[in-house]
């Protein structure tokens, strides 16, 4: 067995009425990868904070290397040799990559930076780990899978020999996730420890050597990876069996919804530069690419919030006006990324919220005026049908949980207030942008089946997301998106991996698949 | 030491939280009180007693609130939406300026228009005058993201030095003997009295039917969701549908509207004329008063009136003993940081490491 280099034991830290670590206790070895598993909310999060000295356990002790590591300092973590890799970069764009990884590490009292010995050091440090970055390059001119190699850089140049990497995979494609487990494997090669979150179960079993899984703020299991399964995980994880939505493609595609033809938007840091795509009834279009390349354009602009610059984009046969009041009425239902920040009003009670898109409509006012009977009897509607929990129709809508808010937004959008037993209208398109982004795995298989529903009731979908299982599970047809262009959309099963990797790089492959050619009608 | 947010709030804790905080503001008043040598529960008799111990204490109160009621509703309005109105000083004296220009004017003719007409003309052309100053403010934060809280807070000092010029110049009283001080309303134009023999006027009922009408417009309309979800989260606001834009536009044309017609009341009902001292600061009173009643248009009433008592409850305190009316500022400014302390408490709970 090789040598302990942290110990947690027993680690027990409240919030409140809610206990986010509940006596944890995890052992690392020199030269493992350890990857900590578990649901939004499960304590992977605070456990770490933990552990880097952000926050202060209610109980129990953190050993590195041998030592005591004082609880609450994150500079003494830093001294003990941890190291931290957040999801979000902490990169300042307009400096080199020599000051980032510099800045912080030198003390405020020599009067010159010594750049050259740094300079040194951090070559050598890449060279160590193979990875290579030229250390005169701007930040904002990296890639996101360069950015992260600077990033780990920085915790291996202050000398860390233990490196946490927070969900490192989210941002990078298929082809740069491996180039990353190639640098983890050199690291560990070395001697070095890693602590992996994730929850992405194939890449957990592909790079760890252990798996600890968190449930509720305890550790329900501890498993060595090459014994393990993707299903056990995922038991583990909810603690019961789950059911994955099965790909079921579409049965019958009627005619197109939504043509975009050449569009662009206004320059920005996301932004459209000439996407093309149709999009038919019946139907689900999944956007696969790496964040940043104009899904936040491509959403907004269905979405209403955003208008074109240029090309063409026609809902059913017309041009399609860009005012979200009107589009909803037109049968366009919408689901942003970022529910916290721009689904919800969260100061605004949930019946308000349920009302907010139709609340210019007849439905809800007359004169200007609300009828607010009206508008709670829909927003009730909305909490039963779609099983909104946690908070009532007058409680401010941040009392709800991330689930329970998708499913208000899924809900208002989805459900029409004109539906009767007898008659349902259904979204002539459903705009979904990450819809199961950061949910557990119950609520993300309860979104991704309404929107098969919605799909099966006659719907166009348009889902843009991340993921690229969900992409690849959940899209009948699937483009890529790079710098603004969308790839043809084709088939699901006519994708490789590679080929999505590929092309969420940017890099033009050659037409092998001359077959497919003829679907994108 | 640090804030952990609370669950949800009890309701106990919301009662307490403004009782708590008066008695903090009562203590630390207290010990002012002490240090000028007056005797603690004198000082407060007499300071009670002055602002709401008798009836003519009450209606001096009452007139005082009026202009407080009208800034503060302008500021709730404007702060809803997160549109930070600093300038309803500045609004008020262009809505008093208004409304001489229209009523007091012209040789003391009003456009020899009957009263019936020139009154409504009177109070909307101090409700435009209000409304125009808050709009370039207002445009300029929406379309070229200036900072309203600089514009509003530095035009004050400009539309001070236009009534300056104008007293000096084309609305100066002939009469005045050199006095600075604007020719008098045209004397059909001023409010009637509430109560003969004292000073309360007609103003009080536009204060709180324009109160309870703002409680209805945020609380019922279509406009008052707009204003609620704009300043709660323009971006998710944008998303729903809500013109963000035009909404904060028109919020700015209904707090300029109020700060103006404040001006046009003080005048009409109080001064008939205007002089360079008619608002004491009432602009920046209605601050305080927007925030001690919590945002709400129906708490601005009671919030006016406590503001005002205080503030005429000093000024005879002051007389009898020798504590100065300062103090008065002191226990308006305490109260709204312990009632804002208070609020935090009620969401918050305070953990000691």
């Amino acid at each position: 067995m090789p040598d302990l280099v942290l110990e947690l034991s027993h680690i027990t830290k409240r919030f409140g009425s809610l206990v986010a670590n509940n006596d944890v206790s995890l052992k690392l070895h020199a030269g493992e990868v350890l990857a900590l598993l578990g649901e939004n909310g499960a304590g992977k999060s605070t456990l770490v904070s933990i552990l880097f000295g952000h926050y202060i356990a209610d109980s129990g002790t953190i050993t590195a290397f041998g030592k005591a590591l004082p609880p609450g300092d994150p500079k003494a973590a830093l001294a003990a040799g941890i190291g931290m890799v957040h999801q979000h970069f902490t990169l300042a764009d307009n400096l080199s990559v020599l000051d980032n990884v510099m800045m912080g590490s030198e003390s405020l009292w020599q009067p010159f930076t010594r750049n050259g010995e740094a300079r040194q050091k951090l070559l050598a440090v890449g060279q160590r780990f193979g990875l290579d970055v030229d250390p005169q390059a701007r930040i904002g001119s990296l890639s996101v899978g360069e950015r992260q190699r600077v990033e780990i850089l920085k915790a291996l140049y202050r000398g860390a020999r233990i490196l946490i990497l927070d969900e490192p995979t989210a941002v990078l494609t298929p082809q740069e996730s491996e180039a990353l487990f190639d640098v983890l494997a050199q690291m560990v090669a070395q001697g070095l420890s890693i602590i992996f979150i994730s929850h992405k179960l194939g890449e957990v079993l592909r790079v760890s050597d252990r798996v600890a899984v968190l449930r509720g703020g305890k550790l329900v299991a501890e498993a060595v990876a090459a014994c393990t399964t993707q299903e056990q995980l995922a038991q583990w994880m909810v603690g019961h069996a789950i059911q994955v939505p099965q790909r079921r493609p579409a049965s019958t595609v009627g005619s197109a919804v939504c043509v975009l033809t050449d569009v662009r938007t206004a320059a920005g840091r996301d932004r459209l530069g000439g996407a093309s795509l149709t999009l038919h009834s019946g139907e689900i279009v999944a956007i696969a690419g790496v964040s940043g390349n104009g899904q936040v354009a491509l959403a907004e602009l269905l979405s209403g919030t955003q208008a074109a610059t240029g090309g063409s984009v026609e809902f059913l046969g017309r041009p399609m006006p860009s005012n979200p009041a009107l589009l909803v009425e037109q049968g366009v239902a919408r689901i942003p990324e970022d529910r916290h920040a721009v689904g919800v009003v969260g100061d605004l009670p949930v019946w308000e919220n349920a009302v907010s898109e139709r609340l210019r409509s007849p439905s809800f006012s007359r004169f200007s005026w609300v009828r607010r009977g009206a508008a709670r009897s829909y927003a009730e509607k909305v909490i039963n049908v779609f099983d909104v929990r946690g908070a009532g129709a007058s409680a401010p809508a941040r009392a709800l949980s991330g689930g329970n808010m998708q499913k208000l937004i899924l809900g208002r959008a989805l459900l029409h207030p004109d539906n009767t037993p007898e008659k349902t209208i259904t979204p002539k398109l459903i705009v979904a942008h990450q819809p199961t982004w950061g949910l557990d795995i119950g609520a993300v298989a309860y979104v991704q089946s309404q929107l098969i529903a919605a799909r099966d009731a006659g719907a166009a979908v348009l889902l843009i997301s991340d993921d690229l299982d969900e992409v690849l599970t959940m899209g009948d047809r699937v483009a890529v998106m790079h710098a603004g262009k969308l790839s043809e959309a084709r088939p699901a099963l006519h994708w490789s991996r590679e080929a999505i990797g590929l092309a969420m790089a940017g890099i033009q492959q050659q037409p092998a698949l001359q077959s497919a050619q003829g679907c994108d009608s | 030491m640090r804030l952990e947010k609370r669950a949800n709030s009890s309701a106990v804790a919301l009662l307490l939280a403004p009782v708590g905080a008066i008695v903090f503001t009562m203590l630390v008043s207290s010990l002012l009180v002490w240090w000028a040598g007056a005797p603690v529960s004198r000082t407060y008799g007499l300071l009670l007693q002055g602002g709401f111990g008798s009836v003519f204490a009450l209606t001096e109160t009452l007139t005082r609130a009026i202009p407080l009621m009208l800034t503060g509703l302008a500021a709730t309005v404007a702060f809803k939406a997160r549109l930070f109105n600093i300038g309803a000083e500045g609004q008020l004296y262009a809505g008093a300026m208004a409304a001489i220009a229209v009523g007091g004017m012209h040789g003391g003719t009003g456009f020899d228009l009957p009263s019936y007409l020139l009154f409504p003309l009177m109070m909307l052309a101090a409700a435009a005058a209000g409304a125009l100053l808050l709009l370039g403010p207002a445009l300029m934060k929406t379309r070229l993201g200036v900072d309203e809280v600089v514009t509003t807070l530095l035009l004050n000092f400009i539309v001070l030095l236009l009534v300056s010029m104008m007293l000096d110049g084309p609305m100066k009283d002939p009469m005045a003997m050199g006095w600075p001080q604007s020719v008098a309303l045209v004397g059909d134009l001023e409010l009637s009295k509430l109560i003969p023999q004292t000073r309360v006027h007609t103003g009080l009922l536009w204060g709180c039917t324009l109160s309870v009408g703002m409680w209805a417009l945020m609380k019922y309309t279509v406009m008052g969701f707009d204003i609620r979800a704009v300043g709660a989260n323009p971006r998710a606001a944008a998303f729903a549908g809500v013109p963000v834009t035009r909404t904060v536009v028109m919020v700015a044309v209904l707090s300029g509207a109020l700060a103006g017609l404040a001006g046009a009341i003080e005048v009409a009902g109080r001064t008939s004329y205007l002089t360079l001292d008619m608002s004491p600061g009432y602009g920046y009173s209605g601050i305080v008063i927007a925030m001690l009643a919590a945002l709400h248009p129906l708490g601005v009433m009671v919030a006016s009136v406590f503001v005002a008592g205080v503030l005429v409850g000093a000024d005879s305190m002051s007389r009898a003993i020798g504590v100065p009316t300062y103090l008065a500022d002191v226990i308006v400014a305490t109260s709204l940081i312990s009632v804002l302390v208070a609020t935090l408490l009620t969401q918050y709970r305070v953990r000691l490491k």
